[in-house]
């Protein structure tokens, strides 16, 4: 069932928040995982199992690298779901 | 296959006899040896351009010990070895089978555990078992076998590595990482059940995650043609003109693909640590003590979580100071948190190896 972005973006800040514990509403598109949310290889490993979980996709490995912002993760698991 | 000649036919004049064993296995004393040189994160972070605090945070590793350079995996194997045996109250003319699990012993041939034997004394069986951060799992589950089996009365297993030989101190994924260390166990023969069933297996499909970085026959490849005491007597490969040194002679280290590691330790090793809880007959609460292999702080904690471990149960966190040790990871903790009463001798244990191959192994055990 495919979500709408929004909906995928407010899902994917509750995974960072339990990480992290940063605020949701910090989870902005445009911020880099890395460096404006101070994110680590592990961390975002961890939110990447998460998100598979929760929206039902699968990201492999290789991809994650790729994820460098949150705009590209959530356009990743939006285009995963189809 | 010829079908033309007529299959022979058996004797039938002789009968075999083996002893049908139903005795139970335990293990009756642990040892464990860490070398003398405290090696600190400031030792290492200036070649990979780190800190100590961007290795706390991402491994937990606060520093590691590292053999002498004269100091061999043999060396180290013999101090965790008598001093296991002493625990378990056992003499050489006891030990039935010696199975040393090591991924750092320098020769292909011959095994370190025949050396090791000798050593202590004992001209028992003995082998080599190559399964990496697994091996000391392996080596119980195996040997807990021998002993139920009637094939050796005592077993004594080590875990042991050298991997400051084999670590690349420029590579900003494992220079940290890897420690030196021994540990041992004796297993013997018990009235009851002393080691839970193993729940074990092997994923080579993923033998890229963590590897060698190149095979012995690639270091030959670069003597191009030369004999090894030509190479030796000779002038360097640069100055002989060789091309491609630096990059064919490079010596083999370890490498590893540390997200991928890390989806698989967690999320793949957690439900096999519960596998053998559910297999020993007992729930999680019943632990006395959690045991993983001590690869980085961060899939202990997350493997905690994922197990939905009781917050009351003892954790082995060596990571800490004596950083990864592999083989040699789960007898090193068992040894310390039982001589510092963190954990109880007749308590249960869980304990779970994973690493290259990919493979792994977990057991419930009840500590010595």
């Amino acid at each position: 069932m495919a979500q709408s972005e929004q909906e995928i973006l407010e899902g994917l800040a509750e995974i960072v928040n339990e990480e992290t514990g940063l605020d949701t509403d910090q989870v902005e598109l445009d911020k880099s995982f890395t460096d404006d949310l101070d994110i680590d290889s592990l961390s975002m490993m961890t939110i990447v199992v998460n998100a598979e979980e929760k929206f039902g996709v699968r990201i492999p490995d290789d991809e994650v690298k790729n994820l460098k912002t949150v705009r590209d993760a959530v356009n990743f698991i939006s285009n995963a779901q189809g | 296959m010829s079908t033309s000649a007529a299959a022979p036919t058996p004797k039938g004049t002789g009968t075999l006899i083996s002893p049908a064993s139903t005795r139970h296995s335990r293990i009756m004393g642990v040892g464990a040896y860490r070398p003398a040189r405290v090696v600190p994160n400031s030792e290492i972070v200036e070649q990979i351009n780190s800190s100590d605090e961007w290795i706390r945070e991402r491994s937990g590793i606060v520093s590691r010990h590292w053999a002498a350079p004269d100091e061999s995996v043999i060396d180290m194997a013999e101090v965790a070895a008598r001093q296991a045996m002493e625990h378990a109250g056992i003499t050489p003319e006891q030990i039935g089978f010696v199975l040393m699990a090591t991924v750092t012993h320098p020769y292909q041939t011959p095994a370190a555990a025949p050396e090791l034997a000798a050593r202590l004394g004992s001209t028992a069986p003995a082998m080599d078992i190559s399964a990496a951060c697994a091996g000391y799992c392996y080596g119980v589950a195996i040997g807990s076998d021998m002993v139920k089996g009637g094939s050796a009365d005592h077993v004594l297993v080590i875990g042991v590595e050298k991997l400051s030989d084999f670590t690349d101190p420029y590579d900003r994924s494992t220079a940290f990482i890897f420690g030196d260390g021994a540990g041992a166990c004796v297993i013997g023969p018990s009235d009851t059940p002393g080691i839970g069933p193993t729940i074990w297996g092997s994923e080579g499909t993923q033998r890229d995650t963590i590897t060698q970085t190149q095979p012995w026959t690639q270091i030959r490849k670069s003597f191009r043609g030369r004999t090894m005491e030509e190479a030796a007597g000779g002038p360097p490969l640069e100055q002989a003109g060789e091309p491609e040194v630096g990059e064919a002679a490079h010596w083999p280290t370890l490498a590893m693909a540390g997200q991928a590691v890390f989806r698989w330790a967690v999320w793949g090793m957690a439900p096999v640590a519960q596998k053998a809880i559910d297999a020993a007959g007992i729930t999680a609460d019943d632990l006395d003590a959690f045991i993983p292999h001590q690869a980085n702080i961060r899939i202990i904690d997350a493997m905690i979580k994922q197990l939905k471990l009781p917050a009351d149960i003892p954790v082995a966190r060596d990571i800490v100071t004596t950083a990864n040790t592999s083989a040699a990871s789960i007898p090193i903790a068992t040894t310390r948190m039982l001589a510092e009463k963190e954990i109880p001798s007749g308590g249960l244990a869980l304990q779970i190896g994973f690493g290259a191959g990919l493979v792994y192994a977990a057991q419930v055990i009840v500590l010595p």
